[in-house]
């Protein structure tokens, strides 16, 4: 008998508003729909009314965790359409922040995708050692999200030499918690048991959903804007793209661990190899014509397009978030998914709309049974605890498979 | 195409030039902006045909469709990204107004769903043929024919007042609309 499960309207895990209408035929789950922007703010229409300068600080507020992945999309986009460059010292600083923040961004997605399989350990430890970034952009720019770093034309802001000294102790410390993850992860049997193979995604349906970042790079496809539409000072530093080929939640978690160990690297080169000069370049007026800007965000490709008529408002802004264009891979991971999984393949994609929590309502036949957000995350953890009784017979028939 | 493999980025051929070569008189006009930004105006009779030979013979990624109103129509725009080429390929139709139609690329690209119901939701654009044309951004209980993304539109949403409501109500709940 197929039963459906409406996930939400309130996301159950990361807290933002998303329907997921899930069919489950007993314990597998057979079909999946989604429904979004219950919280929709029409930021696209409210930049239609703004300048170049207020928009800038209207993508910001799009996502509070990547909060500078938007602007730097957008600046990218308006320095398109003007044709101007941008002086390397500000694009060392753009680097830096952006790495910073795919850090702190990964870090909370493994903190909290150990939650929902009740590592609560690995929960504690990823947000503690979180908040060393979180520090450092405090020190940076004085807020500790929201940095408001970016402009069109350069950054707003300076790194002061001062600063350099600290942005690498910091980084010192946390390189060798990046590496003690990697390993905990990795040679945790429980861990492997509840991550391998679950929520699986072929290379094929990767590229036919043209899914995006950590997502697809899991599944074997080798994209990367950082690489592929260079920006910033990537072309500058040395760093590899990383990418797996089971496509499986573990995979997801495995890119973005190393993903971690990458941006130490290219923060530390940046810090290194800095210029001196200025940190901005004056776009002296916005010609008639359209720009785009592409950008590598924690969670995949984030795209602006922006059509000008001249003026100092744009005339169009379109925005596409990386979500977007991973969420309607959940078709092809979903089917044939236990119940307890639903909560870790919908944490695997990081995925990232605003913020609320309420609860899910779970219907079976005509009686009406609530599921929170605690009920789901107990079926979770549950899962997680009846594994941990048999985990090394578990771990042993993965390896044969 | 069912049962065929997707391709990677076709690297040997200029993905621009093979695109006029197939679609002939189908496009109106090509504009490089630069190296890696090129914008093809198309017919929009020729819209699905273009999209399938980009994403299965050139190996195209589609990032994202984006709709736009200007004095003379409904541009719909193509983004599609050549990422192993680093070369963005723009495909422009436009589409008459005031009641646009044009024919959906979902068909031939699993990854447009979603967007062509968002463009059909905010912009009053009918995508012909789409597999699932039913809403998907705006509420239930939102008014026909009130599109909020158009020029036009004044930002007001259509508020009731308490009997209207109670009556919204009462029609979503005969409808079962949770």
């Amino acid at each position: 008998m197929k039963t459906t499960i409406p996930v939400g309207p309130y996301h159950p895990l990361i807290e933002e508003p998303e329907l997921f209408r899930v069919v489950v035929e007993g314990e597998r789950v057979v079909d999946i729909d989604w429904r979004t922007s219950f919280m929709h703010r029409g930021i696209e229409k409210i930049a239609e009314s703004k300048t170049y300068d207020q928009v800038t600080f209207l993508v910001e507020r799009i996502c509070g965790i990547c909060s500078t992945s938007h602007p730097l999309a957008f600046c990218n986009a308006v320095e398109d359409l003007a044709g101007v460059e941008i002086p390397p010292r500000a694009k060392y600083i753009r680097s830096i922040v952006a790495e910073l923040e795919r850090i702190h961004s990964h870090l909370l997605w493994l903190g909290l995708a150990g939650h929902y399989i009740g590592y609560h350990t690995i929960w504690m430890w990823a947000w503690k050692y979180r908040e060393l970034v979180c520090d450092l952009f405090e020190r940076i720019s004085g807020n500790r999200q929201s940095y408001a770093m970016m402009k069109p034309g350069g950054v707003r802001q300076d790194i002061l030499p001062s600063e350099y000294p600290g942005i690498l102790s910091a980084l010192d410390t946390l390189e060798p918690k990046l590496n003690m993850f990697i390993g905990a992860v990795l040679d945790d049997p429980v861990i492997l048991a509840r991550l391998k193979g679950v929520g699986k995604l072929s290379r094929e349906d990767a590229m036919k959903r043209c899914t995006v970042g950590p997502v697809a790079r899991s599944a074997g496809v080798d994209i990367d804007i950082r690489r592929d539409y260079p920006y910033a000072a990537y072309p500058f530093v040395e760093w590899k793209v990383i990418t797996q080929t089971d496509g499986d939640v573990l995979a997801m978690a495995v890119v973005r661990l190393l993903e971690m160990l990458e941006a130490v690297k290219i923060i530390r080169q940046c810090v290194d190899r800095i210029p001196e000069g200025p940190i901005v370049t004056e776009i002296p007026e916005v010609p008639v014509g359209e720009g785009i800007g592409v950008e590598e965000a924690p969670r995949g490709e984030c795209f602006h397009y922006i059509r000008s008529n001249g003026t100092n408002i744009p005339y169009r802004l379109k925005v596409r978030a990386p979500t977007y264009a991973n969420l309607p891979s959940f078709r092809s991971r979903f089917i044939g998914e236990r119940v307890a999984d639903i909560m870790i393949v919908l944490a695997s994609i990081d995925p990232c709309y605003c913020c609320t929590n309420r609860a899910v309502r779970l219907e079976e036949g005509s009686s009406i049974r609530m599921l929170d957000e605690k009920s789901l995350l107990e079926m979770s953890w549950q899962r997680t605890r009846e594994l941990d009784g048999n985990a090394d017979h578990r771990l042993r028939s993965l390896l044969e498979l | 195409m069912p049962g065929e493999a997707v391709k990677d980025t076709v690297m040997n051929v200029d993905p621009v030039e093979a695109l006029q070569a197939h679609l002939g008189g189908g496009v109106i006009d090509v504009f490089e902006r630069s190296a890696a930004r090129t914008y093809v105006g198309i017919h929009t009779s020729v819209v699905k045909d273009a999209a399938a030979f980009m994403f299965n013979e050139l190996g195209a990624r589609l990032i994202i469709l984006t709709a736009l109103e200007t004095r003379s129509g409904m541009e719909i725009l193509y983004h599609f990204s050549f990422d192993r080429l680093s070369r963005l390929v723009t495909l422009r139709a436009l589409v008459p107004m005031p009641e646009p139609q044009i024919d959906s690329i979902t068909p031939v690209i699993d990854g447009a769903e979603y967007i062509e119901r968002e463009i059909r939701d905010l912009f009053g654009v009918t995508f012909i043929g789409h597999p699932n044309p039913v809403r998907f951004l705006l509420a239930d209980d939102w008014p026909d024919c009130v599109y909020p993304y158009r020029k036009e539109y004044r930002g007001q949403y259509p508020y009731r007042t308490e009997e209207e409501l109670q009556q919204v109500r009462e029609q979503m709940r005969r409808k079962g609309t949770k």
